[in-house]
C-alpha cells in the first residue's frame, strides 16, 4: 500500500487545528492587552473552523454542510470583532488605557 | 493528472508552505511584543489557512477567508490599533512570577494539543460511501437559499446588529471638540 499523498492525510489537519487552538489560549493567557487576547480569540476561532472543514472534506457525505458552517463562523467572527473593537475603543476613551491590569474597578 | 513530471512533489511542497506559513504566522502572533506585529502575524496565518482550505476542495472558502479576515478584521484591528496605542506594556512585576505564568501557560497549551493530537492521530477515518453533492459553489448557493435560508437570514440581522451596536458603543463618551 503506498502512502497517500501529502494533501490527503486528514492527521496533518487534525495537527495543524490542534496547534492553532493551542498557539491561541496560550496566547490568550500571556497577552496584557484586550487587542492582544482579541487576536489571540481569533486565532481558536481558526482552529475550530480548519478541524471542521477537515471533517467536512473527510467525512460528512454533504461537502456544502461544513463549507455553509465556516461561512457562518467567519460572520459571527466579523461581527464579534466589530462589537469587540468598540468596546475596547469606549474602554480606552474612559480608562486611557487596554492593558488588563488597570481595568479592574470590578475586582473586589 | 501526473502529466508533469514530479507533480506530487510540487503539490506536496506547496502544501508543507501553506501548513508552515499557518504555523509561523500563529507564533507571529501569539508572542510578539508589539502588537501590530501580531495583527501581521494574524493575516499570514490566514493566508496560510486559505491555502489549507484550497487543499480542503473548497476554493470558495479560501476566498472568504482572505476577503473577510485579511481583508476586513485585520485592517479593522489595525485601526483600533491606532486609535488606542495598545502596545505591551513593560513587564513592571518581578520575573519570577513572569517566568511561572508563562510556564503555565505554556503547560496547558502543550496539554491541550497533545490530548487533541492523540484523540485525532488515532481515529480511523476511511472516506464516506457517497457524496450527495460535488460542493462546489453553485451546491452551496443552493444549500444556502434552500435549507440554510433560516439561519442565512438570522445572521444577516446579526451583521446588521453588530454593526448598530459598534457604533452606538463606540460614539458614548465621546465629546465635542
Amino acid at each position: 500500500m503506498t502512502p497517500s499523498p501529502l494533501p490527503d492525510r486528514p492527521d496533518i489537519y487534525f495537527a495543524v487545528a490542534a496547534l492553532l487552538l493551542a498557539i491561541g489560549i496560550f496566547g490568550l493567557l500571556r497577552r496584557r492587552t484586550l487587542i492582544g487576547m482579541l487576536i489571540s480569540g481569533e486565532l481558536i476561532f481558526s482552529g475550530a473552523s480548519l478541524n471542521l472543514m477537515a471533517f467536512n472534506r473527510f467525512k460528512a457525505p454533504d461537502p456544502t454542510v461544513g463549507q455553509i458552517f465556516v461561512l457562518f463562523i467567519m460572520g459571527l467572527a466579523a461581527a464579534e470583532i466589530a462589537i469587540a473593537l468598540s468596546i475596547i475603543i469606549a474602554v480606552y476613551r474612559n480608562y486611557r488605557s487596554v492593558k488588563t491590569r488597570d481595568l479592574s474597578e470590578l475586582n473586589g | 493528472m501526473n502529466s508533469f513530471p514530479a507533480s506530487t512533489m510540487i503539490v506536496g511542497a506547496i502544501f508543507l508552505l501553506s501548513v508552515a506559513t499557518t504555523v509561523v504566522g500563529a507564533l507571529i502572533a501569539a508572542l510578539t511584543a508589539r502588537i501590530i506585529r501580531s495583527v501581521c502575524g494574524l493575516a499570514i496565518c490566514c493566508i496560510g489557512l486559505a491555502g489549507l482550505y484550497y487543499f480542503l476542495h473548497s476554493p470558495f472558502l479560501a476566498l472568504m477567508e482572505i476577503l473577510i479576515y485579511v481583508g476586513a478584521v485585520c485592517v479593522t484591528i489595525v485601526f483600533a490599533v491606532m486609535l488606542a496605542e495598545p502596545d505591551e506594556p513593560v513587564r513592571d512585576e518581578d520575573p519570577g512570577s513572569t517566568v511561572l505564568w508563562g510556564g503555565v501557560a505554556l503547560l496547558v497549551s502543550v496539554a491541550i494539543f497533545w490530548g487533541l493530537w492523540h484523540l485525532g492521530a488515532h481515529q480511523n477515518l476511511a472516506a464516506p460511501a457517497t457524496r450527495l453533492t460535488d460542493g462546489s459553489v453553485k451546491a452551496i448557493g443552493y444549500s444556502l437559499l434552500t435549507t440554510y435560508s433560516m439561519a442565512f437570514e438570522l445572521i444577516s440581522l446579526a451583521l446588521l446588529v453588530a454593526i448598530i451596536g459598534a457604533l452606538a458603543i463606540a460614539r458614548t463618551g465621546r465629546t465635542k471638540p
